[in-house]
């Protein structure tokens, strides 16, 4: 590769702002047994490990390999089985979760990346009985037919009117792409986004 | 027993034809709602499997030895041995069962196996190389001609001679090819069970839409008896047709659990879904026909062929036209055997693939004469093989007028252009029957005056539930919340498949009978009580009272208080196809499409979508709707995103992951407009099914605006940029 | 997917004492959208993972006030790209970003990682490796979606980057490290990538132990943006891309920057294009013409499968 001068005002400590001083570097397949619980950590990780993942709110110790995605913590150890697995790549929306307030695809998360963060799934939201404004919109508009797409749509409606709380129909139309349903709800999710987004959310 | 069976009148309904939200709508949006999936077991075994990379081959060595080393895998089972031949991609080889998703995979990666790999055949639409590759098989034909041969006559030469001479004769005449690609089912929960057995009994949670016939097949697959099966499917992620067997890989559950004395779960993988879980065949037409002055087809001659995978098969020719079946006609089918999976019903079989390589002939007669396309649908409705005109002539009317057709009609390719964008409209008609399913239900009514019903259906997002609790709810003048629904077990009263636009019907025969025979019961009770004869009671508003004098009532409860200790319980059942006062089959059906295409990329928008549908008496108007608008987006997958598509080399499945096999987005759709049709001729029918009809027509609908947008037809469905480029192109040329 | 190792480091020089300098022991993690679905598929199957998505120096987006230019670290989130207004001045970079198709794309995709996303080859990613037998099954099999430019070799794949045709055009530098902590070096962003001319090479220029931690953009004072032709509004690649950075003074382009996406298997910089419209007012005309330049010597692997517009042969009765 051909070393090319930046030609930028930047100096190099510029690019290493926010960086601790020393680096401890670490060979390679020097595992520790078992990693500290409640530590994120730099160790490298091998092997069944027990991590601590806040969900919901609280926080829960599971037992994961590094391979081991958000998504089969959340459906095989808490019992959280609104998220779904549709697509191992994320590209149905259906595994969608809060992470640190963001959409993302707990089908495509490794669970020890997500250490530390909050997670909120589609249980967090409210449940039957005390259903969020988005969750009660769904049911309302009929935003669902066989239900299996329905909790990641609802998730991702959720984060996208927070994100635009005055969403119009077009921004709807424009920015709700991320889910995929077979049934062919999306006129009514159109509809149930649009009466919460008139509600000012809390509709 | 209620002498006569009945819904009420219009307008003396206090629930049934109304909107009511879905009763299991709050579960499934707070996503505690558990389906086959989410159903799991301590100790429970995940399965995953290994399917064959080739369209055709032969198994020379399977060796299982690296896998069972893996750590977590603890059992390996075999669908194939050496020696087997495989006849499409995807077909399963082994089955690796550990202790979890990530180790069960980690062992089927370490499976080596040896093939000889044979020669594969997938082009489905290339009839003249599945001759030449011994791949053909008839598919089928008619012919009928107005005109009867005489008695000397060879009957082929003189429909030969007949429909050249009528061709000939015909003041317009098109001569077009039309075709449709195979796509695939695509649920979004794929096919599967989570299973453990309990002594000799199995429990299984299969995600399927034939909870009552499932528990047989799990018995004759497992030689025991269906007593000893218990199927439970509370939720199915979709099944659109697919779902209706245990499958192999189901029994492969069970026995894994027997061997290893653990639960088991075994669901497909997202690309064993797209390569196995069901398929549409393909459907690729030649036609020439012939219409008078007026536009009124007189004859049409007409080979298609296509596939449905490796044994042959494909669109039946009997729905070769569709609907509209002129007087003379000769149509014959041809089935191509390819290296792919083997079809599955596709919501209403047959009908939109026939829809859309037939009615595009229809409107592309309106090209050539220079006509408009409502026209010449207007004109040929006479023939329709369901003897519906009327109906259709009716529902063109308001179709027309929600999509605006007089304004934003233009001849073919004659409208003004927008920088590079034209727009057009186009229009199609389907029908279907819709019978109701043989259906059984227990209905308990309790002294307390609650209500419980049992029946063993199963809810594919129609809203099953919702319309049982509506049912028994108009019949007993109870709110719907205070009607307990029980379905999705084998356990529970027979009641068939979800399929053909069936269980509608079904559940409304089987809960309104039930509803209806336990009611008499009660005004028996409430008769002694209100001291007037049972025939002269009503049930309304949580009262049972006098007809004619509301006063003399006693509340539900109190009516039910007359039970003693013991609850009522009524059975009551309908057998698929007795006449009944309750439903009937047979309905019609018009769709318009509004699209706009960008003839720089070939890219399609769709602006507009009406769907006009009627579908007899109507339980749920929001669940109605809600039908309707998912069959139109399903629709507009099928005409403009979704096809499988086969590696011509190796016949390989290449699609078959979400990320490449392209179906519509929320923000692909347009204004979906849905018009119930229920004037009283239709709604004194009783209840129709609804799931299929509206599908039918997207395919043809959407071709034919294109066609008038652009002036140039796109041959195939899906519409795909690429194909609409090469069809302006060829225009251009 | 297989098992694998796992690490997280805090720091640039952690990260590259974690890499190995064997090409597929290592890959690195940042979102997640792109990578752990080719886990999941185990068409990538290294022995440690590296999640360099929590090194917060390379979580900033910062002005150069000297230059006047923006140093994005490649850990930063596409979302809080499109939200800051030091990227403001970026209109091809937030275009792209917005017409992602997916919030969740948006939210959890890194800059960095989008920079790195694998390509979309259904022959790669049903484990064929990248060339898939030399270009054979690409060649002879479905190529629809493949490569139309620099397709002459074995590769015939397509560059995924969403964001690379952008930043090209718009003069971007990646900052690349490794394999220590001392190696740095500036790198043209379409020096990054190349295409590979045998199984085993990736399509782009670092060693297994280099990252990218920043990428750097110059002042953005002309103008630029970028068009992709989708298919349907979800987060799918787009058919084809171009982007374009132009600086225009008395209503003529002076200088002109063309990058076509989804064509090739590198982002490709059009030279010809960029001449047809330097010179030129920008008019649906010559716009037309550069397009047209950008493709003149576009040369389509042979598409195999008919296409349906005939009737492949057959006839009736």
């Amino acid at each position: 590769m051909e070393k090319t001068p930046g030609k930028t005002g930047f100096s190099r400590r510029a690019f290493l702002k926010g960086s601790s001083a020393a680096a401890a570097a670490t060979a390679l397949a020097t595992a520790p047994d078992v990693a500290e619980a409640h530590q994120v950590g730099t160790a490298v990780l091998a092997g069944p490990t027990v991590i601590v993942l806040t969900v919901n709110g609280k926080d829960h110790k599971v037992n994961v390999e590094p391979r081991t995605t958000l998504l089969e913590v959340l459906r095989y150890q808490l019992d959280l089985t609104g998220a779904k697995p549709v697509s191992g790549d994320g590209s149905s929306g259906a595994s969608t979760v809060l992470v640190d307030g963001k959409p993302m695809m707990a089908s495509t998360l490794l669970a020890v990346a997500v250490r530390g963060k909050k997670i909120e799934t589609v249980e967090g939201r409210g449940g039957e009985k005390t259903p969020d404004a988005v969750q009660k919109a769904f049911v309302q508009y009929d935003a669902q037919q066989c239900g299996f797409c329905t909790p990641g749509f609802v998730v991702a409606t959720r984060a996208f009117l927070d994100k635009n709380p005055k969403a119009t129909e077009a921004d709807i139309r424009g920015g709700l792409n991320g889910n995929i349903c077979r049934c062919g709800t999306y006129a009514n999710v159109i509809q149930a986004a649009i009466a919460v987004a008139k509600g000012g959310g809390n509709g | 027993m209620a002498e006569q069976y009945s819904w009420p009148a219009r307008g003396k309904t206090s629930i049934i034809g109304k909107s009511h939200s879905r009763l299991d709508g709050p579960e499934k949006a707070a996503g505690t709602a558990k389906y086959t999936y989410d159903i799991n077991f301590d100790k429970q075994l995940i399965v995953r499997a290994l399917g064959c990379p080739h369209g055709h081959a032969r198994i020379k060595s399977i060796d299982t030895a690296a896998a069972a080393k893996v750590p977590g895998v603890d059992y390996i089972h075999a669908f194939k041995k050496a020696g087997d031949e495989i006849e499409w991609s995807g077909e399963l080889i082994v089955a690796v069962a550990a202790i979890s998703g990530g180790a069960a995979a980690e062992g089927v990666s370490k499976i080596k196996v040896q093939y000889e790999v044979l020669d594969s055949f997938t082009a489905e639409d290339d009839l003249e190389a599945a001759i030449k590759a011994g791949r053909t098989k008839r598919g089928g034909g008619k012919s009928l001609t107005a005109r009867e041969p005489g008695d000397d006559d060879d009957e082929d030469e003189f429909v030969d001679a007949e429909i050249e001479r009528l061709l000939k004769a015909a003041k317009f005449t098109v001569d077009a090819y039309f075709g449709i690609d195979s796509i695939t089912h695509c649920c979004l929960e794929p096919h599967g069970t989570t299973v453990k057995w309990e002594g000799d009994r199995l429990v299984a949670y299969l995600s399927t839409q034939n909870v009552s016939g499932t528990d047989d097949q799990f018995a004759r697959g497992l030689n025991i008896t269906a007593d000893d099966v218990d199927v439970h499917c509370q939720y199915i992620g979709g099944g659109f047709g697919s779902k209706f067997a245990v499958d192999y890989w189901g029994l492969a559950a069970a026995e894994i659990s027997k061997a290893t004395g653990r639960p088991v779960k075994f669901l497909l993988s997202r690309d064993q879904e797209f390569k196995l879980g069901g398929n549409r065949p393909s459907g690729y037409l030649k036609v020439r026909l012939g219409a008078d002055e007026n536009g009124v087809v007189q004859v049409w001659d007409s080979h298609h062929w296509g596939t449905s995978g490796y044994t042959g098969g494909g669109v039946s020719h009997s729905v070769v036209p569709y609907v509209l079946t002129p007087p003379n006609y000769r149509r014959k089918a041809t089935s191509i055997k390819c290296n792919t999976a083997r079809a599955r019903a596709w919501r209403a079989p047959n009908h939109p693939q026939a829809c859309a390589i037939t009615q595009t002939a229809f409107d592309e007669l309106a090209k050539v004469m220079g006509a408009d396309s409502y026209d010449v649908f207007k004109a040929n409705l006479p023939s329709a093989s369901n003897g519906k005109a009327d109906l259709y002539a009716a529902e063109m009317e308001i179709g027309a007028k929600l999509i605006d057709w007089k304004a934003n009609w233009h001849l073919h390719g004659k409208g003004p252009k927008k920088g590079s964008v034209v727009e057009g409209l186009g229009m199609a008609l389907h029908t279907w029957g819709g019978t109701a399913n043989t259906s059984s239900a227990i209905v308990r009514v309790y002294p307390d005056g609650s209500v419980e019903a049992f029946c063993g259906t199963q809810d594919l997002g129609t809203g099953t539930r919702t319309v049982c609790a509506m049912v028994l709810a108009e019949t007993f003048g109870l709110p719907v919340e205070d009607i307990k629904i029980n379905i999705g077990s084998s356990k529970m009263p027979f009641s068939g498949a979800s399929g053909g636009s069936t269980t509608v019907g079904a559940v409304s025969e089987s809960h309104r009978r039930a509803g209806q025979d336990a009611l008499a019961e009660i005004f028996k009770l409430a008769g002694k009580k209100l001291d007037a004869d049972a025939d002269d009671l009503e049930a309304i508003g949580g009262r049972i009272r006098v007809k004619g004098k509301p006063k003399r009532s006693i509340s539900w409860k109190q009516a039910c208080g007359g039970l003693g200790l013991k609850p009522l319980e009524v059975t009551s059942s309908y057998k698929r196809g007795d006449e009944s006062p309750l439903s009937s089959s047979g309905v019609g059906g018009v769709q318009m499409a509004h699209v706009a295409v960008d003839t720089e990329t070939g890219i399609v928008k769709m602006k507009k979508f009406v769907a006009v549908q009627d579908m007899g008496l109507i339980i749920n108007r929001k669940l109605a709707e809600s039908q309707i608008n998912g069959a139109v987006i399903m629709g507009i997958a099928y005409s403009l995103f979704e096809q499988r598509l086969i590696d011509p080399k190796t016949g390989a499945f290449l699609n078959a992951e979400m990320r490449d096999y392209k179906l519509p987005r929320l923000g692909d759709v347009g204004d979906i407009v849905v018009s119930l049709y229920e004037p009283e001729s239709e709604r004194k029918r009783g209840v129709i099914g609804l799931g299929e009809p509206p599908v039918i027509s997207p395919g043809a609908a959407i071709s034919n605006a294109i066609c008038n947008a652009t002036g140039v037809r796109v041959r195939v469905l899906p519409a795909t940029p690429k194909r609409v480029l090469d069809a302006l192109k060829k225009a251009r040329a | 997917m297989k098992a694998f190792e796992y690490a997280q480091p805090t720091t640039q020089a952690e990260a590259l004492a974690l890499l190995s300098p064997e090409p597929g022991k290592c890959e690195l993690l940042a979102g997640g959208s792109d990578l752990v679905g080719l886990l999941e598929k185990m068409v990538l199957t290294p022995d440690r993972v590296v999640n360099i998505a929590e090194i917060d120096s390379m979580q900033q987006i910062e002005a150069d006030e000297i230059g006047g230019g923006v140093a994005i670290g490649a850990a930063v989130h596409l979302d809080d790209a499109l939200d800051s207004p030091l990227l403001a001045m970026y209109p091809a970079m937030m275009q792209v970003i917005s017409g992602l198709g997916s919030m969740q794309a948006q939210a959890q995709s890194t800059v960095g990682g989008d920079l790195f996303r694998r390509p979309s080859c259904w022959y790669f990613r049903s484990g064929n490796g990248l060339l898939a037998g030399g270009g054979q099954m690409v060649a002879l099999g479905d190529n629809r979606f493949h490569a139309i430019l620099g397709n002459d070799g074995p590769a015939k794949f397509v560059s995924a980057s969403r964001l690379a045709p952008a930043l090209i055009a718009l003069g971007a530098t990646a900052r690349v490290i490794g394999p220590t902590i001392d190696d740095e070096e500036f790198l043209p962003l379409e020096e990054l990538y190349r295409t590979p001319s045998r199984e085993g090479q990736r399509e782009t220029a670092l060693l297994p132990n280099q990252v990218v931690s920043h990428v750097i953009l110059p002042p953005g004072e002309g103008t630029s943006g970028i068009y992709e032709a989708k298919h349907g509004a979800g987060p799918g690649d787009p058919m084809a891309a171009a982007a374009a950075a132009l600086r225009i003074e008395g209503g003529v382009v002076r200088e002109a920057k063309i990058v076509l996406g989804q064509v090739a298997p590198t982002p490709w910089v059009s030279r010809e294009a960029a001449r047809a419209i330097v010179g030129q007012r920008v008019t649906p005309e010559t716009a037309a013409a550069a397009g047209r330049a950008a493709v003149a010597k576009a040369a389509p692997v042979r598409y195999r499968p008919s296409e349906g517009q005939h009737p492949p042969s057959g006839t009736v009765h």
